[in-house]
């Protein structure tokens, strides 16, 4: 594997969601947008201080729903009417009230199961690897009970020192430099 | 509502006069040690050993159970014409009903904002799943040749025949394999923060590796909770028509059918509920044992036994008139046939199981749930759980047998007697249950410890800009 070099980002630890809030609002306010929080809960402030406000998760839902919907209704019609037709009781072949119940199971399955794995191809997830398990502070609380603010590398505001003073403004636990 | 004398006591909200759904004194870091603790510690807990032996010597059972099956048909249970339906059906539906609770518990009451059910949720929602194991097994042993079991589904084959989409126990598949798949998924995306935290604060490489490849590689970032969340709340919302949906269909089963005892509309409504009922009852056999094992009073308090209990006493009154509207309608459609059913059911044989039925599914718990005193008494509601399984148990062995045995021509009319083989896979398939579940709350957290920290009093944020306080946004 290739060595990348260089810095991912500062990454600052609060201990409470508070100082974590008011530091990333802080920090969009003086223009840095590469920026992220990590937290052991989800906190819904955190990702309104980001500018996180929509996800493409309900789309994806909506589209394995209605593919669902389709696939079990053409698939019961195709099967009934020309793939086995059978005479069941003098019951026409396509008895589509009958269909809806399987269509309805299908419809949740696939919405069901879009909804799970789009959210983890969305979060890129599964992931093992990522240049903050590197940070020595990061493993220690971020699924526990610390707060993290890390401002990427990647931002054209970003400059290690400048950056640095900026966040230790804000009463952090510690602000340490995270390699790729 | 409080009576004064229990203000002082810590465990109750002065403001509400209700139980705490979280003991004061919880942090961040204090829940994730005592949930976390559970799983990490080196020491295994003694007692924890000696349920696992007894739930794997009672799971035998069901190795033995089904390997004469194998071998020898289901002749070997107590089915016959006309009793065709017997242990396999009633168990099937016993069992699946017992796991609505779970998604009841994960799904809508997520949607209904009620958070108490953040402590209670992963177990019931394993509860759900080790249940649907169960009651997969038995429809799948019925068809007599259970290696055949995947004919039931829609695949293209060189036999060139598909399934027949106009019968509801095709519609049963879909319904059932659709809860299990969705199920899984649900219980799984809600344990991987946990496994994430699982990771950090493991001790032992092994079990680092593991929890790692579970996490997938979770770090808590917020634009991913925020997915988290939104994908959390749209399967809340798929699974909630969907847990209705299948009760509804296993009702069709014998709803369709044109059989006095089984041909009657009320059966969709009545046995959802009834299942939840089932399963709320199993949640209380669990969840009662293991707080107190666990000691896991803090985090499950007696507001979530009392909330359950009273969920109880709304499922079971809908159950009893259920249970009304059939012995009604039995004299109200003035059909000879359903008359005779009714009083078969009643007065016959084996009136026997429907007064044990209204014994324990009515008499006992649906007069005693109405006081606060035996809802919030532990040991009163572990037995009341055991009495309500069985009667509900009772309930599907009515329905199933006593409708079947004596139809429309008395020359016709035969009996069920369950053989021993019948008993041992139900027996069974109780030890393979305890046995998963038992695995399950010593390497999975029990407990979702993200849901319980967003409880706290700590998440509170003050002093921040006006559009964006807690309070603003409430």
């Amino acid at each position: 594997m290739p060595v990348k070099e260089g810095t991912y980002g500062l990454l600052a630890e609060f201990d409470t969601p508070g100082a974590l809030v008011h530091a990333t609002e802080a920090a969009r306010d003086a223009g840095y947008r590469r920026m992220e929080c990590y937290t052991p809960y989800p906190v819904e402030e955190a990702a309104e201080a980001l500018g996180v406000v929509r996800n493409r998760v309900p789309l994806l839902t909506l589209m394995g729903g209605i593919m669902g919907l389709t696939t079990a209704f053409l698939m019961q019609t195709w099967i009934s009417r020309w793939g086995y037709p059978m005479n069941f009781a003098g019951r026409p072949l396509f008895s589509w009230p009958a269909f809806i119940i399987p269509t309805y199971e299908w419809t949740i399955l696939f919405s069901g199961l879009s909804a799970a794995f789009g959210m983890l191809a969305l979060n890129g997830l599964p992931q093992p690897y990522h240049p903050l398990f590197n940070a020595p502070n990061f493993r220690q609380g971020a699924t526990d009970h610390k707060f993290f603010l890390c401002l990427e590398a990647t931002d054209p505001r970003f400059d290690v020192n400048e950056t640095r003073a900026f966040l230790e403004q804000f009463h952090a636990v510690s602000v340490v430099e995270v390699d790729l | 509502m409080a009576t004064k004398g229990q203000i002082s006591d810590p465990m109750i909200d002065p403001k509400t006069g209700e139980f705490a759904v979280i003991a004061p004194g919880h942090n961040f870091k204090s829940v994730t040690e005592k949930i976390a603790g559970v799983v990490l510690t080196s020491s295994t807990p003694l007692g924890w050993f000696f349920g696992l032996i007894v739930a794997s010597g009672v799971a035998t059972f069901l190795v033995i159970a089904v390997t004469w099956l194998f071998l020898k048909g289901v002749g070997i249970w107590g089915v016959t014409i006309p009793g065709a339906w017997g242990f396999a059906i009633i168990n099937f539906v016993w069992w699946i009903g017992i796991g609505h609770a779970g998604t009841l518990i994960s799904a809508i009451l997520l949607l209904f904002k009620q958070t108490w059910r953040n402590s209670i949720n992963r177990f019931a929602e394993a509860m759900t799943i080790f249940a649907v194991c169960c009651a997969g097994l038995f429809p799948v042993l019925h068809v007599g040749r259970p290696w055949l079991g995947y004919w039931l589904f829609p695949y293209p084959n060189t036999m060139n025949i598909w399934p027949q989409f106009r019968s509801p126990l095709c519609w049963d598949v879909f319904a059932v394999s659709t809860y299990a798949t969705i199920s899984v998924v649900f219980w799984y995306i809600g344990m991987i923060p946990d496994f994430g935290t699982l990771r950090d604060k493991a001790q032992f490489p092994l079990a680092k590796y593991i929890y790692g490849l579970l996490s997938l590689g979770w770090r808590g970032s917020t634009r991913h909770w925020m997915r988290y969340e939104t994908a959390s709340l749209l399967l809340a919302g798929l699974s909630t028509p969907l847990v209705l949906s299948v009760h509804t269909v296993i009702s069709f089963d014998f709803a369709v059918a044109a059989l006095p005892g089984w041909h009657t509309t009320i059966f969709p409504p009545y046995f959802v509920a009834g299942a939840i009922y089932s399963g709320f009852a199993m949640v209380l056999t669990l969840a009662i044992p293991i707080r107190k094992f666990y000691h896991m009073e803090d985090l499950v308090t007696l507001r979530h036994l009392d909330n359950m209990a009273k969920v109880m006493l709304g499922t079971g009154l809908i159950v009893a008139y259920g249970y009304g509207m059939e012995v009604f309608m039995a004299w109200y459609s003035a059909s000879h046939w359903e008359f005779f059913m009714m009083w078969n059911r009643m007065f016959g044989p084996m009136g026997w199981g429907y007064w044990i039925l209204i014994a324990t599914n009515i008499a006992i718990p649906l007069t005693t749930l109405w006081s606060r005193k035996l809802r919030v008494n532990v040991t009163y509601l572990f037995i009341l759980s055991l009495v309500v399984n069985t009667g509900m148990w009772f309930e599907r062995f009515v329905i199933v047998v006593t409708s079947l045995y004596r139809d429309f021509l008395p020359s016709s009319w035969g009996t069920y007697k369950a053989t021993k083989w019948d008993y041992m896979l139900y027996v069974g398939t109780l030890g393979m249950f305890s046995f998963l579940f038992l695995l399950f709350v010593r390497l999975a957290p029990m407990i979702p410890m993200n849901e319980i920290k967003m409880m706290l009093p700590q998440t509170k944020i003050k002093g921040l800009d006006a559009e964006t306080t807690v309070e603003e946004t409430a």
